[in-house]
């Protein structure tokens, strides 16, 4: 196996970590790490705004872990929970960084990375536009999702989306 | 018709509706996994208020936060008031920000030019 989840998560974790969590996502979770990192937030004093900015990234990374995580079932040599996506935050000079990671199906990656690539690539009034032309025009789907999350993860971050996508197994990305 | 009114949750705004003066107020966290599902019974709500609506109707859409899911299902709200607005009836969409919140701004202003029914930003200003 070329990817070690372990590994991954034990270097994410090293810096100034707010909170780190791997395991199964649930509406549940989501409350608590929600309410976790507000308080967290209140106590190391964050601006207001950016106080708002990071709990309106961390809702849209939560949500769309929690509606895209896809079950592996192959090639798993630990065991996971089913659905088991994690979270760090971590912060570095003033500078807060949200990452989150989850299973995804090979299937998926060219749609992924050519959205997160086109995201990219504009400019903030582009953005807007983009936001906004897909607010109008695309219905959202039976869970909820609307293809917002990370254009609006975007926006408010006013930065560019890194991202990875490792290879598990024969069929499944870490993303 | 019955007045809707719908309790908060640390998820989920409260909604009232004040029949006497014509205002309806949606507050609080708007950020449910699912939003389809809490906002039908206001869209539904909406679609009935629509028949007989009053002369004058207002919304106090008073949120601290809200996700993008929820964002879609307040664009189908505020497509209601639209037709009501439409329907030759004084429609008007307070959207209220808190005072350093530019995002929130921003966003009033996002569907104040996708929905034609006239808006009024209002600054919260903290004492």
């Amino acid at each position: 196996m070329s990817f070690n989840l372990k590994e991954y998560y034990t270097n994410l974790s090293k810096g100034d970590v707010i909170l780190a969590y791997k395991g199964s996502i649930t509406s549940d979770l989501i409350n608590d790490i929600l309410e976790a990192v507000e308080k967290k937030l209140e106590e190391v004093n964050a601006d207001s705004r950016l106080r708002k900015k990071i709990y309106n990234v961390l809702v849209e990374s939560l949500q769309n872990l929690f509606h895209h995580i896809e079950m592996v079932h192959e090639g798993i040599e630990e065991e996971l929970d089913p659905k088991f996506g994690i979270l760090v935050i971590d912060r570095e000079n003033e500078i807060y960084k949200i990452t989150t990671g989850n299973f995804v199906n090979a299937k998926r990656i060219k749609f992924l990375k050519e959205k997160i690539d086109k995201i990219n690539s504009l400019t903030k009034d582009e953005l807007k536009d983009m936001y906004k032309f897909i607010l109008n025009h695309q219905r959202l789907s039976a869970k909820g999702g609307g293809g917002l999350g990370l254009v609006d993860i975007a926006r408010k971050s006013g930065n560019k989306l890194e991202y990875a996508f490792y290879n598990y197994s024969d069929n499944y990305y870490f993303f | 018709m019955e007045p809707i009114n719908i309790e908060g949750t640390a998820k989920t705004p409260a909604i009232k509706y004040d029949p006497e003066n014509g205002i309806v107020e949606i507050k609080g966290r708007s950020i449910p996994e699912n939003s389809i599902e809490f906002y039908k019974p206001l869209v539904d709500w909406l679609e009935e208020y629509a028949k007989q609506p009053l002369k004058k109707t207002q919304v106090n859409m008073q949120l601290e936060y809200f996700n993008t899911s929820s964002s879609k299902c307040i664009l189908d709200v505020f497509k209601k008031l639209e037709a009501i607005h439409k329907a030759k009836n004084d429609v008007v969409i307070n959207w209220y920000y808190e005072e350093d919140d530019e995002d929130m701004l921003e966003a009033g202003e996002d569907y104040e030019s996708i929905i034609r029914v006239p808006f009024k930003m209002i600054e919260i200003v903290n004492e």
